[in-house]
């Protein structure tokens, strides 16, 4: 296995969405994140990201988005009403 | 692996509040954001699919999502499926129930619906406890765990959905788990993509009601219990009946390619409806009827 390259990813957490349920500290395979004082994860280490996607996929709260460095927010990318999504400059 | 969350932000309804109502660390999130993305995966417009919930936890995830969704009674999530299938096959008609609606109350409608192999995705999230009315034992509490309504360990067995399903005829038959989350994804996607019954039992964890009665304290240690315990089937057939324990398998059990009934009934709607096929005539009214209806017409009102 080769290794994946570290921080590459910038990492936002939504403080009113988390729960602080603890999978993502838990089982975050780099140990970036870490629970605060809040109760709720934040950032510790974030040149440790590998991007595996982990916590993004078992954020049960939908509160932790991980994103390629300098990326902005992306035009809603879902179908609506038939329709396809046309990118918006 | 970017955009995942920013996607499932889309499908969401925002008017509902958010966070939503599960507990920390609960299964059902997951679930929902699995549904998300492998209905993103598909391709499938918001417009193409309906989604119908029982009651209980699982219920809410019906509320939260931006397609058409109905919640139903309890139990019933399947019968009204049935009935959206046979009137609009076009729809992508996915259930959510959880082990109570599916296993007790419902236990009758799912048995049926995949004997009739109806084209609806049900999807079971099984939690091994009715966690929205307070943690009483349920159809599917393992044997010897304890609940509220069996402090000294659960006497019955469990049921196995996921025998019970291919037993009772389903086209596709699968169990994925809350911590096997790319497996759950493509199984969800598939169980939605393909022809008549299909369905997936997922385990979820409830630590609130099932997890802090048989020591598993914290989401987290439900989720290295999941971990531990579920692997896939060709593994768990390759262990030794002595070995298995309480593992439990996951991956894909059955998978027919018979035709769904909303396709057969499809199919003798076009035989009948056939050109050059002799037609019967509108039955005229018996000139006693007319009469008596002519009688009502001419009736004065009083």
């Amino acid at each position: 296995m080769t290794k994946k390259a570290k921080g590459q990813t910038e990492i936002t957490i939504y403080p009113d969405w988390c729960k602080g349920c603890g999978i993502c500290v838990e089982f975050c395979p780099a140990k970036v994140l870490a629970l605060g004082r809040d109760g709720k994860a934040r950032v510790a280490r974030l040149d440790e990201c590998i991007n595996c996607g982990f916590c993004e996929r078992h954020c049960p709260d939908f509160a932790i988005v991980v994103r390629g460095k300098g990326r902005k927010r992306r035009a809603p990318a879902c179908a609506e009403n038939g329709e396809t999504p046309v990118d918006k400059e | 692996m970017a955009d995942i969350t920013e996607l499932i932000h889309d499908y969401l309804r925002h008017n509902k509040k958010f966070p939503h109502v599960f507990c920390a660390g609960c299964g059902h999130g997951i679930v929902l954001g699995a549904l998300i993305r492998s209905i993103h995966a598909l391709g499938l417009s918001k417009d193409e699919v309906c989604i119908v919930a029982g009651i209980g936890c699982s219920g809410r995830i019906a509320a939260y999502v931006d397609f058409n969704t109905v919640h139903t009674t309890h139990g019933r999530a399947l019968t009204f499926a049935t009935g959206i299938k046979m009137a609009n096959p076009k729809l992508k008609v996915i259930t959510i129930m959880g082990d109570g609606d599916a296993m007790s109350i419902g236990g009758n409608h799912l048995i049926h619906a995949a004997r009739r192999n109806i084209g609806v995705t049900a999807l079971v999230l099984n939690n091994n406890i009715y966690g929205m009315t307070g943690g009483q034992c349920s159809a599917t509490t393992p044997q010897g765990a304890t609940t509220q309504t069996t402090p000294f360990g659960q006497m019955e067995k469990a049921f196995d959905i996921v025998t019970l399903a291919a037993a009772a005829g389903a086209n596709g038959v699968y169990r994925g788990s809350t911590f096997h989350v790319n497996m759950l994804d493509r199984l969800v996607a598939t169980a939605i993509e393909r022809p008549g019954f299909n369905l997936v039992e997922i385990i979820t964890p409830c630590h609130t009601q099932y997890g802090r009665k048989n020591k598993y304290k914290s989401a987290v240690d439900m989720f290295k219990w999941i971990k531990k315990n579920c692997v896939p089937k060709e593994k768990f057939d390759a262990l030794p009946e002595a070995d298995r324990g309480e593992k439990m398998p996951i991956g894909t059990f059955v998978e027919k390619d018979h035709k769904g009934l909303e396709q057969l009934y499809g199919e003798l709607q076009a035989r009948l409806n056939r050109p050059g096929r002799p037609v019967a005539e509108p039955e005229q009214p018996s000139a006693q009827h007319a009469e008596e209806s002519r009688n009502i017409m001419n009736k004065e009102p009083k």
